[in-house]
């Protein structure tokens, strides 16, 4: 079976990975542990289900373990989760109890591994406090966080702020997700992965399989948002700006998210959406599985223009992944999505209904515009956004925080690498 | 003997957030004057190793910011004109940018602010560097070289080297020099390649290019 770095050496071209393997030579062998709370669903479990079996290849003794616990220590972890992310809400001190035990009794698991590794990435702030109790511990331990703690609540963040300040380093997504804190504050944006299956190439037959099973027409123009239904993704701005551009040519809206989950809130926004669309059959709402990645696949390919008209964002990966479908996004000019989407480049950031309407309506005007957008798309995540940047940057902090903390850090391979 | 063997050479950077951040430009000169060297390096030169295809006439992220955040076309032109490859050193690339900024807050009163989310980052950068193990003794041989060589070296070799090589040459530059006046001409053609504005990719056809060029028009 083919190697996955020859796999992605046929998307990213081989002098990226050339890179790769020189870049971790001095790393052979080295025991490197990731730490999260889950093995699927979500973003980081999908980044490691790839991250591990390339550093593995590379030489790299990666190993991913992940941190169990009960209803309340979820309860306390979401709610650490919402109030890191703003949300003015106190974590009652039994939870905090709840969190603190669960990670003792995690450590107590897994010691052997996390006191031997030479650098741990504890993933979010499910894991934190198990360097609290390595006291054993020989490598470098790394905090890694994924959500947007630009606003804390503070008095959560100054909770957890006590268990990451003996970490050597922590990752951050974007400079503006950055709390002080005493260590290197390294910066490390998210990415995609070009093989998996939400962005894996399709043939059109599959693509029109999708379509046809929707019942959703390729006829006149489709403008995609796939995303949880969420007040903060803006669904009902979406649908406005769906209707200004309506008046003056004919065009379709799909807006694809989770089916009925257990977030009260997703189901409420849901309904909101679905009243406010109507009977209008050019609307489309798409209910999902959370595993449907080859239809959003399909669903993003078959579109002309991609929204995520989000109000605050992260880093919003399906914007990166419509414009490595070669597709135009025109997004909320919110969080990650600056980085995301240039303006005028590959898409358009937007602020208003009015805003995403205008943009779209010059889009569906200039299909050389469309085309052009879109190529730029798919190389500007080419060069930046895909895993292989990722997995560079990682083996470059390991190297900084392994080998050294100067400025400039050379590297020496042998003479016939 | 003079020794005519080029190394290829690639490097990885990675950002570090320094934790400071301006809101105006007052904000901006306070900061400026004891923050890392390193947060110049990666706001004048890092950015071409990193995702930015947005105002290219502005070079440096210090113009990008006065002009995309803070909507003042005067001193953000000023600012985007600073030729960092002309100073000596860092520390006078410094003095320049602080001074042009005082210059500005003195003729304006009113000086200001961006929104919350907007403020300038101060980012530097740490530099991971190897030796690729590739080594080049002939410059009629490296044209079809350039074009394999990856965007990490095409920084290392004609961004990078202009802080480390006296007269702020690139690396190609200095190795045609070992070769007394025989490739002058490609020597000069390539000082005359601007590197700030265009991607890492097009800056190595641009190179690859001019080495062809040079070498097939005999030198």
């Amino acid at each position: 079976m083919e190697k996955l770095l020859e796999q992605y050496a046929k998307v990213v071209g081989n002098e990226v990975i050339d890179h790769l393997r020189q870049l971790s030579y001095p790393l052979k062998g080295i025991k490197v542990l990731h730490i999260n709370s889950t093995k699927e669903g979500g973003g980081v479990a999908e980044i490691l289900n790839r991250l591990i079996p390339l550093k593995r290849e590379l030489g790299i003794d990666a190993e991913w373990e992940i941190i169990t616990g009960e209803k309340d220590f979820y309860q306390c972890t979401k709610k650490m989760h919402n109030a890191l992310q703003g949300n003015r809400d106190d974590i009652p001190a039994s939870l905090l109890t709840t969190y603190e035990n669960t990670n003792l009794r995690n450590f107590e698991r897994l010691r052997t591994k996390l006191e031997e590794a030479d650098v741990v990435f504890i993933h979010d702030p499910q894991p934190a406090p198990l360097l609290h109790f390595a006291k054993e511990r020989r490598g470098k331990w790394v905090w890694r966080c994924h959500i947007d703690v630009s606003h804390p609540y503070r008095p959560v963040w100054k909770y957890l702020r006590e268990y990451l300040g003996d970490y050597d380093a922590s990752i951050w997504s974007l400079s503006s997700f950055v709390q002080p804190l005493s260590h290197t504050l390294y910066l490390i944006p998210p990415s995609i992965d070009p093989l998996s299956e939400k962005n894996i190439e399709l043939t059109e037959k599959e693509i029109s399989g999708y379509f046809e099973s929707w019942g959703i027409s390729r006829e006149s123009p489709i403008l995609t948002q796939v995303s949880r239904f969420d007040r903060f993704k803006d669904p009902i701005g979406v649908i406005q700006s769906y209707r200004m551009v309506k008046k003056y040519t004919p065009v379709q809206l799909v807006l694809a998210g989770g089916g009925a989950s257990d977030d009260p809130e997703g189901q409420q926004v849901l309904e909101e959406v679905k009243a406010f669309a109507g009977n209008d059959p050019d609307v489309h709402i798409l209910e999902l599985p959370p595993d449907a990645h080859r239809a959003i696949n399909a669903l993003q390919r078959g579109s002309d223009i991609i929204i995520q008209k989000s109000l605050k964002e992260g880093f919003g990966l399906t914007v990166t992944e419509g414009l490595w479908k070669g597709k135009p996004v025109i997004a909320g000019d919110a969080g990650g999505i600056k980085l995301q989407v240039v303006d005028h480049y590959c898409g358009f950031r937007v602020s208003t209904p009015e805003g995403a309407a205008m943009r779209i309506r010059y889009l569906l005007k200039r299909p050389d515009i469309i085309q052009k957008m879109g190529q730029n798309a798919r190389q500007f995540v080419l060069e930046n956004f895909l895993i292989t940047r990722h997995l560079r940057e990682y083996l470059t902090l390991i190297v900084a925080v392994l080998i050294g903390s100067e400025e400039k850090i050379e590297l020496r391979l042998p003479q016939n690498f | 003997m003079v020794d005519t063997d080029f190394r290829i050479k690639d490097c990885a950077l990675i950002a570090i957030a320094t934790g400071e951040k301006a809101q105006n430009l007052r904000e901006l000169r306070d900061i400026l004057k004891n923050t890392h060297q390193g947060c110049l390096y990666y706001h004048f030169w890092g950015g071409l190793l990193r995702p930015k295809f947005d105002d290219p006439e502005y070079q440096n992220d210090f113009a990008v910011w006065a002009s995309s955040n803070l909507h003042d076309a005067k001193i953000s032109e000023q600012l985007s004109i600073i030729d960092p490859d002309i100073y000596d050193n860092i520390e006078d690339l410094r003095r320049e940018i602080i001074e042009i900024i005082e210059q500005h807050l003195y003729e304006n009163e009113h000086v200001p602010w961006v929104k919350a989310g907007q403020e300038f980052q101060f980012i530097r950068s740490q530099i991971v560097t190897f030796d690729t193990g590739v080594t080049i003794s002939d410059p009629e041989g490296f044209s079809d070289i350039i074009f394999k060589m990856s965007l990490g070296s095409i920084y290392y070799h004609f961004i990078d080297a202009r802080r480390r090589n006296p007269s702020n040459k690139c690396d190609f530059n200095i190795w045609l020099q070992g070769f007394g006046n025989k490739y002058m001409n490609l020597s000069e053609a390539l000082d005359k390649i601007d590197p700030y504005f265009s991607t890492l990719h097009e800056l190595r056809e641009e190179i690859g290019l001019t080495f062809t060029n040079c070498i097939k028009g005999g030198i």
